[in-house]
């Protein structure tokens, strides 16, 4: 029982961050890495498909 | 301790980027046509909620436009200038659709109605492609430049105390200016300075840096410079200034607006309070904020007046530090004690973050999380800089269009509920006078003539129009007239209990 409950996820309290933050770091680049390749899949498919024009065709008037 | 400053009520005006693709006539394709027709469309979408609401007086309508105006091919000659319920300021400026928060008591209220006048402009491009040929569409992105040398501003408002010397503002908020685009920056990829290229600067932090050419003046559209002095002050100049910030970009991460005004609003108590001290004055501040903006690893230093040499980090740890010893001595009531509190918290936060390793900070700061992006995509795709598809990137951050705004996607903190950005689209900040100027609008949308941010003109039926001045930004709260108008069903018995 106490095993099933370390693995849920721990009420956010200032004791338990302390405890995650140490080990975290090993992990956290991995885990940003693998965020990153979703992300820049996600992005493949909705970047805008002609690039190259859309951003020739993005004049803007100046502003304040 | 408690002292002299006052409340930093404020605002954030934002400029959006406008672009219009499809099959249009040349008329709707030009940007102040477009903009005008942005911005009728939406009100045309709420006046018609009110109608059903209301049913009174529909053929009508206190904000001096027809449903027949809105593909009218002169717009341009009758430029679109709205108040919103919430009390905002919706209209064309310079060719760009362009919304002025209302007046906000603290930092994350701006935030909040910064966030609601995105939610704004994207019900703008959903009314406006109803009206619009099929494949045709508006574009809104929420940037500050096109990637050719073409800037338009987010400006932010703070109120000052008048009795504070103008020259010890301008001497003391300058190194704040210079260095918080290291926390605040939206980022942006390449450079904008005539004669540099994407390879002489493939990423820096700011969208605006570029655009700075003077230490202090009036000018917002040439020669732009760090301290703006326009001297407006939208209530009593004989007790109140608006400092007008154009400096700061546009943020798409919440933490990233609530730092950039709440850290500002600290900094001008503090001098306000005069306990800020000249100590950290630059020797040259336009070349220092392209220097900061064009340096991404945030290790080169800046020149202080007084000889000495500090990174942009490390002057930003120093007003920190005071800011927080300021609120040890001075305490927090003049930018709220609980929004103070956060954004004090999160500035640390961020600071710590950007020394250690800036991708640390990714899900909080902008130029941070765009930079991964611009980075990832490189190396996967093999691009250089001066690809196209990296400043497509740059500018899909800010695409306000829901499915294609990639800075919705990349896991920003969100520090605002939903639900009361969606409400911050129509109803008024109940701590200042916004609270009176966005309820009598929804409650009487037809007998007011006028409304500024200083004062109301009814019609009450008879001659002659009654104007009511709100010189004080902070009459007209919920607390002080919310029963007032609740308990009136005219504007001349408003004005009745009112006393006006």
């Amino acid at each position: 029982m106490a095993e099933r409950t370390q693995k849920q996820k721990p009420a956010p309290s200032r004791t338990d961050e302390a405890v995650e933050a140490a080990p975290a770091v090993a992990g956290s680049g991995d885990k940003l890495k693998a965020e990153l390749d979703d992300l820049l899949d996600e992005i493949d498919e909705v970047l805008e498909t002609n690039a190259e024009d859309f951003v020739k065709s993005y004049v803007q008037k100046g502003g304040q | 301790m408690r002292g002299v400053a006052i409340p930093k009520v404020c605002g954030i005006e934002t400029e959006y980027g406008i672009l219009v693709r499809g099959p249009v006539s040349d008329g709707i394709a030009n940007p102040v046509t477009a903009s005008s027709m942005l911005i009728n469309a939406y009100l045309a979408a709420q006046r018609r909620i009110d109608w059903d609401f209301v049913h009174e007086r529909p053929g009508s309508d206190a904000r001096g436009f027809s449903v027949d105006d809105l593909l009218a091919p002169e717009v341009e000659t009758q430029l679109v200038n709205a108040v919103l319920t919430n009390g905002a300021r919706y209209y064309v400026d310079h060719a760009h659709p362009e919304i002025s928060t209302p007046e906000c008591l603290t930092a994350f209220d701006a935030l909040v109605f910064d966030r609601a006048a995105e939610e704004i402009v994207q019900a703008s491009m959903a009314a406006a492609a109803r009206l619009l040929p099929e494949g045709a569409e508006i574009l809104c992105h929420k940037n500050n430049s096109d990637g050719k040398g073409n800037s338009y501003g987010c400006h932010e408002n703070y109120l000052v105390a008048r009795e504070v010397p103008f020259p010890r503002i301008v001497a003391q908020i300058t190194p704040h200016f210079v260095t918080r685009q290291v926390v605040v920056g939206a980022g942006k990829v390449g450079c904008e300075l005539p004669g540099s290229s994407a390879s002489d600067v493939p990423f820096q932090l700011s969208q605006r840096a570029d655009f700075f050419e003077e230490e202090v003046g009036l000018e917002t559209t040439l020669k732009r410079p760090i301290v703006n002095t326009r001297d407006e002050p939208h209530c009593d100049a004989s007790k109140y200034r608006r400092l007008h910030v154009i400096v700061g970009d546009a943020n798409m991460s919440e933490t990233a607006t609530l730092v950039k005004v709440g850290a500002t609003a600290l900094v001008l108590a503090m001098i306000e309070d005069d306990v800020l001290g000249d100590d950290l004055a630059l020797a040259n501040p336009v070349a220092a904020i392209r220097q900061v903006s064009h340096d991404p690893t945030l290790r080169r230093t800046i020149l202080l007046r007084n000889g000495s040499r500090l990174t942009a980090l490390q002057v930003q740890w120093r007003l920190f530090e005071r800011a927080k010893a300021y609120a040890g001595s001075h305490g927090l009531e003049p930018v709220g004690e609980a929004t103070g509190t956060q954004v004090l918290a999160l500035w640390e936060q961020l600071l710590t973050g950007l020394e250690r390793d800036p991708n640390s900070v990714a899900h909080q700061v902008d130029w941070v999380a765009k930079r991964r992006l611009v980075e990832g995509f490189a190396e996967r795709h093999g691009a250089h800089p001066g690809d196209a598809r990296l400043k497509a990137l740059d500018l899909q951050y800010h695409d306000l269009r829901p499915g294609k705004c990639l800075a919705r996607r990349v896991g920003l903190d969100v520090l605002v509920n939903p639900d009361d950005v969606r409400r911050a689209t129509t109803e008024p900040p109940t701590t200042t006078r916004a609270y009176f100027r966005g309820r009598c609008l929804a409650k009487w949308p037809n007998d007011i003539v006028a409304a500024n941010w200083d004062s109301m003109v009814f019609d009450v039926g008879r001659d002659p129009l009654r104007r009511v001045p709100m010189v004080e930004p902070l009459r007209g709260t919920a607390a002080a007239v919310a029963s007032l108008i609740d308990q009136s069903d005219t504007p001349a018995e408003l004005l009745a209990r009112l006393g006006a």
